[in-house]
């Protein structure tokens, strides 16, 4: 009990101003090296794929690892933001616009297609969610191609040259540039996270663990089902239209089930139910690649070994649910004689 | 009387492939029921049987009988040997990661033969040939004949064996209780494995119909095939033999249906769309016993 008294600690101001210091710094500090020409655009361009594919993870993680479902249309949610994305930003004119014009465009943009994205993930959460485990995974599944069908097939509505079918949708405003990227990947760890924290991430979180125990214990399992759900599509648009932002161009068929299952792989190998893992197998799993580019032709059969080779000897993937938290490292430095205690949850941004 | 005949011949194309569908699905079928788990990699079982089959007439120009039984042969042993080498340690361990285990087996075998063979199509020569049957306007080739009477003859056959055969009753007991089966004296690996021998067998006879009327093997082509033997599966009702016939059967006439009115890109999200409606009217499938939840 002494040790826990005179326990330090930090208080809770000050571990949001440190946060927030952090993140500014990282995000300004980022851009202004990556804005001042050390780095080739290459590497920028690596750069950005990788936040990209961060909220990809981060987002699927939502429902794989904190809600234990396994939706494997992750693709799909990510095809509507982009081409929602894309529409509107060819519809807007966004390359033209300057200053707060520009801003506005692209905020809007990325706003509009999580707010698209998050709107087909209620339609297909809610009856797919009435079922479990495998076949919620065929049912996401399905939807997902559906999604890839109607994008290839549909290149008219209503009279308007809308999404151009299997030609893809081309010259879409490049709005995507570092700064973009980066502030959405932390804005997606930050809701998520604070989401998570919360007394609805704690029910999400319980759905997990027992579902009928959850129901039992009065949580309305459906509702945050869906929710967490939704989340996960929501941000899966916003990276959609990050992506649509950065390539300038869409087809169809890069929305597949292949996609699915390279953000799922993103998931299970950090571990799922951890968001560091998310963002650090999401950076290793997107640069590791560029930088082995002469064994491309092996990155699928390497893909997929890994996740074969994870799941039979560390099923809850590389990190398990570990999550990083700055404020449990500082307290441990604060009280260097405290004996190391059991590990307990929590992530701080 | 055009009309006609056009409908009546995509009604036999709709056969022929929902006999493929059938027998795929059949494997779909008994590996859930013996061990819950949505055997992914069992579509692209196919693929190596097609390949087999490639290799054996197009490289190696065997007789086309040997080449059947060499990929029926060669897809037995590799379905055994995923779930030795995969699924079995996973057995005690939670269904998603089997699940999970099984998307990476498929992704394994789809992206190591595109490594190994190219991503390009294969073209295996013609290997079933004979006249066909005209019918009033219409023609019945006769890999379609071939196709039906095989796979009205596996499913008789497999129905035999299920029923009837001591194997059949262990794999009943197994997939109504392991655990009570196991105590019974049911050796559960050799259950579970002959399941996966017979289930990729039936794999392979379904490639061979396959490229008895595509003639093309390629990494690719058995996850779409897969996928919509496994609808099928679900529609059926999963876990039951004679819903995955049925399925099979409806799932090809519905695509071919699909075909015949001038729709013929919008297949595989009618193909999803059937799925999607039976999972949420009737999620035990049309001849599947409903599951109760127990706490």
């Amino acid at each position: 009990m002494q040790t826990k008294l005179n326990r330090r600690t930090i208080s809770m101001p000050a571990r949001y101003l440190i946060n927030a210091a952090l993140i500014a710094l990282f995000l300004f500090g980022g851009s202004a090296f990556v804005g001042s020409g050390a780095v080739s655009g290459y590497f920028i361009k690596v750069l950005m794929l990788i936040g990209i594919n961060v909220i990809l993870a981060v987002s699927l993680n939502v429902a794989t690892g904190y809600l234990g479902q396994l939706p494997l249309g992750h693709a799909g949610f990510m095809a509507v933001g982009a081409y929602t994305g894309g529409i509107f930003l060819k519809a807007v004119r966004a390359d033209q616009a300057s200053g707060v014009q520009y801003a506005l465009c692209v905020g809007a943009a990325l706003l509009l297609s999580g707010i698209v994205a998050g709107i087909f993930g209620v339609l297909i959460g809610i009856p797919a969610l009435r079922l479990r485990g495998d076949y919620l995974a065929i049912i996401t599944l399905g939807f997902g191609e559906i999604i890839r069908v109607v994008l290839t097939n549909i290149d008219e509505v209503l009279g308007f040259k809308f999404t151009y079918g299997a030609s893809g949708l081309k010259r879409i405003p490049k709005i995507t540039s570092f700064f973009n990227v980066a502030l959405m990947a932390v804005l997606t760890c930050l809701v998520i996270h604070m989401i998570m924290k919360s007394r609805h991430g704690r029910a999400v979180l319980s759905i997990r663990e027992n579902e009928i125990a959850a129901e039992s214990c009065g949580i309305r399992t459906t509702y945050y089902k869906v929710m967490a759900f939704t989340l996960s599509a929501f941000f899966a648009g916003v990276a959609g239209c990050l992506y649509a932002g950065y390539l300038g161009s869409l087809q169809p068929t890069t929305f597949g089930f292949m996609k699915s299952i390279e953000i799922l792989v993103m998931v299970v190998l950090g571990g799922m139910g951890s968001m560091l893992g998310s963002v650090l197998s999401a950076t290793v799993l997107t640069a590791l690649p560029e930088a082995l580019r002469a064994f491309s032709d092996y990155r699928m059969v390497v893909y997929s070994l890994v996740l074969v080779l994870v799941m039979i000897f560390k099923p809850t993937g590389l990190l398990g649910q570990y999550d990083f938290s700055l404020s449990r490292i500082l307290e441990k430095l604060m009280n260097p004689k405290e004996k190391r205690r059991k590990k307990e949850g929590g992530a701080d941004e | 009387m055009a009309f006609l005949s056009t409908l009546f011949s995509q009604a036999i194309n709709g056969l022929q492939s929902g006999s493929i569908y059938a027998l795929v699905a059949l494997g779909y079928s008994m590996v859930y029921g013996i061990i819950m788990l949505l055997n992914f990699a069992h579509g692209d079982i196919i693929m190596v049987g097609a390949y087999v089959v490639w290799m054996a007439t197009a490289n190696f120009g065997l007789h086309p009988v040997v080449s059947i039984l060499l990929a029926v042969a060669v897809s037995t042993l590799l379905g055994v040997t995923i779930e030795k080498v995969a699924y079995a340690p996973l057995r005690s361990s939670p269904r998603l990661s089997l699940l999970i285990t099984a998307i990476g087996i498929s992704f394994l075998l789809e992206n190591g033969f595109q490594l190994i063979f190219g991503a390009g199509a294969k073209v295996v020569p013609e290997f079933l040939s004979g006249p066909s049957l005209r019918l009033g306007g219409a023609t019945v080739s006769f890999s379609a004949m071939v196709t039906l009477a095989v796979t009205v003859a596996i499913m008789i056959g497999l129905t035999l064996l299920v029923q009837k055969t001591r194997l059949g009753k262990a794999m009943r007991a197994v997939s109504e209780d392991m655990g009570a089966a196991q105590l019974m004296g049911i050796n559960l690996n050799t259950t579970i494995s002959f399941t996966f021998a017979l289930g990729s067998a039936l794999a392979a006879v379904a490639s061979v119909l396959y490229l008895s009327s595509y003639a093309q093997a390629s990494p690719t082509m058995g996850s779409m095939l897969g996928l919509k033997a496994f609808v099928a599966a679900v529609l059926g009702g999963i876990g039951s033999l004679p819903g995955a016939m049925l399925g099979g059967l409806v799932i090809g006439l519905a695509e071919a249906l699909v075909s015949a009115v001038g729709l013929s890109v919008w297949k595989d999200g009618v193909v999803f769309a059937i799925l999607i409606v039976v999972l949420l009217v009737r999620p035990s499938g049309l001849l599947g016993k409903p599951i109760k939840e127990k706490v």
